[in-house]
């Protein structure tokens, strides 16, 4: 599939500090993209100079293949991590407002629907919940029917509920073959949403892929979790790579069928047994070395 | 124009729905005008002000007691009608000539002039040529509200433009509007616009509703007084757009506005008249749009000086607003 938009050594410099430290990007029109990485890592920088709000230091982004320009401002759609609206205005009033900044505009009654907005229509956006502003928020991005999305943590801050909620109306704006480039500092959110991820750390993109894949490359293994007690004195006798982790003892193999055998055999006791999947924040720490700190 | 459009819809509706903000933009002007007509109208005054053409050195010359007495002012004159106006309007007590044969200029009906005649009566002033002159005095609310009501456009458009944008840019929402189609000089105007359109409906009501018990004197026309007001306060607007261009600190844009709006307060002429100060502070006061606009409007009111009278004026006012608003759109940053 083509690249809706492509970016190619792309470098923010300010003083005394290297923000972004060339990276080239090229995601596939249609797909969920997530770009996730520590705080500092230079996500917001990346996906700012990408909406054109930023001027890169050196390198180019490309939309369609062709400079980001007038054209790019009326098909993108931003919804920025920290924004403010109009004050005193209700959510229509926001919404007839945008719908007035483009030349093609998704109908209102259509983006109502959309973003659940018909019972907060008429508050005051001032007085809106954490989940609802969101959706505005999204609806606001989603206003000129855009197809390039970008969305900078849009569920920072919510409730787990709101923040389901708001995956699944990701989930419908995708199936609008839209394009979506996510941050997030949610690796649950990143893989129930995101075709493909980046992540970045100090300025530079540090593994990219599906994250099937990614996880697959990274961890060709799996993790046996046993309770300490019912086995602690026999697993360091068996030669298996095992390290405590709490009350727990994890036991890391490639070779599953063996290391159960070993394990019935030796008289480890596995009524308690449980096998772990590696996750998108295993893959995280396992690249970047850090911990998320939301 | 729809983009202008939506951005100008949607800050009236923000103005007029703050409703203490629309509330204490229509009242301090109010206080303002009625406490100093009631604290001001007495009138009293320290010194007599005589016009005086031909200049001090000649005055000097010819009457030296005259010249040597104290708690005169003499205010240097070139145009003879200009100053007989003065002296007609009570705004000066006298007007003395000495170019050619002294000659003096007294207002019949004036107290201060009957005062101020036997004084010079005392002095070499009894051989000047007398010259009678008549006319009602303009209140000193006449003067002063062009001042007063200048001055609260000066604060509206100021503050209102500079602080607004400096707010919108530290909370994000300028970066939001980046993200848009709308162009920086579209939402510039809008602003623009929107500020205008509120200051000269507020001040139309203040000025009415205060001309209901005060009747304010209006010589001139008010189309020429909406025409100078209006470029006054969108010249004013355009300084307030000029310095929240870049700002992003409410402190900061907070200084700006200061530093500008109190020396304009003092030297515009709002409060105090200027003739008879420094002639560099005179040079200086004009740099201030409200320094042309309170003249112009008082020359209207007081005076019923026309279009072409107060044309440079209106020039000056026209020009300001057209640089500063350029410069501040070419200078903006939504960030």
């Amino acid at each position: 599939m083509s690249p809706i938009i492509t970016a190619t050594h792309l470098v923010k410099h300010y003083p005394g500090v290297l923000a972004v430290a060339g990276i080239d990007l090229a995601i596939p029109q249609g797909i969920c993209f997530g770009l996730l990485g520590p705080n500092g890592a230079g996500k917001t920088t990346t996906i700012e100079m990408l909406e054109g709000i930023l001027q890169q230091s050196s390198g180019t982004v490309l939309y369609k293949g062709e400079p980001l320009g007038a054209r790019y401002r009326e098909e993108v759609g931003i919804q920025f991590q920290h924004t403010a609206l109009q004050e005193f205005l209700t959510v229509r009033e926001t919404l007839e407002l945008f719908e007035r900044l483009y030349h093609h505009t998704l109908p209102i009654p259509e983006l109502i629907e959309l973003c659940s907005l018909a019972d907060i229509l008429e508050r005051d956006t001032r007085k809106l919940s954490g989940g609802q502003r969101q959706r505005l928020l999204l609806a606001l991005a989603l206003i000129n029917d855009p197809e390039l999305i970008f969305l900078d943590e849009p569920t920072t801050g919510l409730d787990p509920q709101a923040r389901r909620n708001f995956w699944d109306l990701i989930k419908l704006v995708k199936s609008r073959n839209k394009t979506i480039v996510l941050t997030t500092h949610y690796m649950e959110e990143a893989y129930a949403l995101c075709d493909e991820i980046a992540i970045m750390d100090k300025g530079r993109i540090v593994a990219q892929g599906t994250p099937e894949h990614l996880l697959a490359e990274h961890f060709g293994d799996v993790v046996l979790q046993i309770p300490a007690a019912d086995g602690e004195n026999k697993l360091t006798e068996l030669g298996l790579n095992a390290m405590p982790a709490g009350e727990l003892i994890e036991i890391r193999t490639n070779r599953l069928h063996d290391t159960l055998q070993l394990l019935i055999n030796n008289g480890v006791n596995l009524d308690r047994l449980r096998i772990r999947a590696w996750t998108l924040e295993d893959l995280f720490i396992n690249v970047t070395g850090k911990k998320l700190n939301p | 124009m729809k983009k202008f459009l939506a951005v100008l819809h949607a800050r009236n509706m923000e103005f007029l729905r703050d409703r203490s903000a629309l509330a204490w933009n229509l009242a301090m002007p109010f206080m303002l005008v009625i406490g100093l007509a009631f604290t001001f109208s007495s009138g009293n005054k320290a010194l007599y002000k005589i016009g005086l053409i031909g200049g001090i050195e000649k005055l000097h010359a010819v009457a030296p007691a005259l010249q040597a007495t104290q708690h005169l002012q003499f205010i240097p004159y070139d145009d003879l009608n200009l100053a007989i106006g003065k002296v007609e309007h009570h705004q000066m007590d006298m007007l003395l000539d000495v170019s050619g044969a002294p000659k003096y200029w007294v207002n019949s009906s004036s107290p201060n002039g009957y005062l101020l005649e036997r004084i010079v009566w005392g002095t070499e002033g009894k051989n000047f040529e007398r010259q009678l002159v008549q006319g009602a005095e303009i209140r000193y609310v006449d003067w002063f509200l062009p001042g007063i009501l200048g001055m609260n456009m000066m604060f509206a458009c100021l503050f209102g433009v500079g602080f607004v944008i400096v707010r919108y840019r530290k909370n994000g929402f300028l970066k939001r509007l980046k993200a848009t189609p709308l162009g920086a000089f579209q939402f510039l105007f809008a602003q623009l616009i929107s500020r205008l359109l509120l200051i000269m409906v507020i001040t139309t009501i203040v000025y009415s509703g205060c001309n209901l018990f005060i009747e304010f004197n209006m010589q001139g026309s008010y189309w020429t007084l909406l025409l100078v007001t209006t470029l006054g306060a969108m010249s004013m607007i355009a300084i307030g757009l000029l310095i929240a261009a870049r700002t992003a600190s409410e402190e900061l844009a907070g200084g700006l506005l200061n530093l500008l709006t109190w020396p304009m307060m003092l030297l515009s002429g709002a409060w105090f008249s200027l003739e008879g100060a420094q002639i560099w502070v005179q040079k200086l006061s004009l740099i201030f749009p409200l320094t042309h606009m309170i003249s112009a409007a008082r020359a209207i009111m007081n005076e019923g000086a026309t279009l072409s009278q107060v044309m440079p004026h209106v020039l000056v006012l026209s020009l300001m607003s057209v640089i500063f608003i350029a410069v501040g759109a070419y200078v903006f940053k939504w960030e």
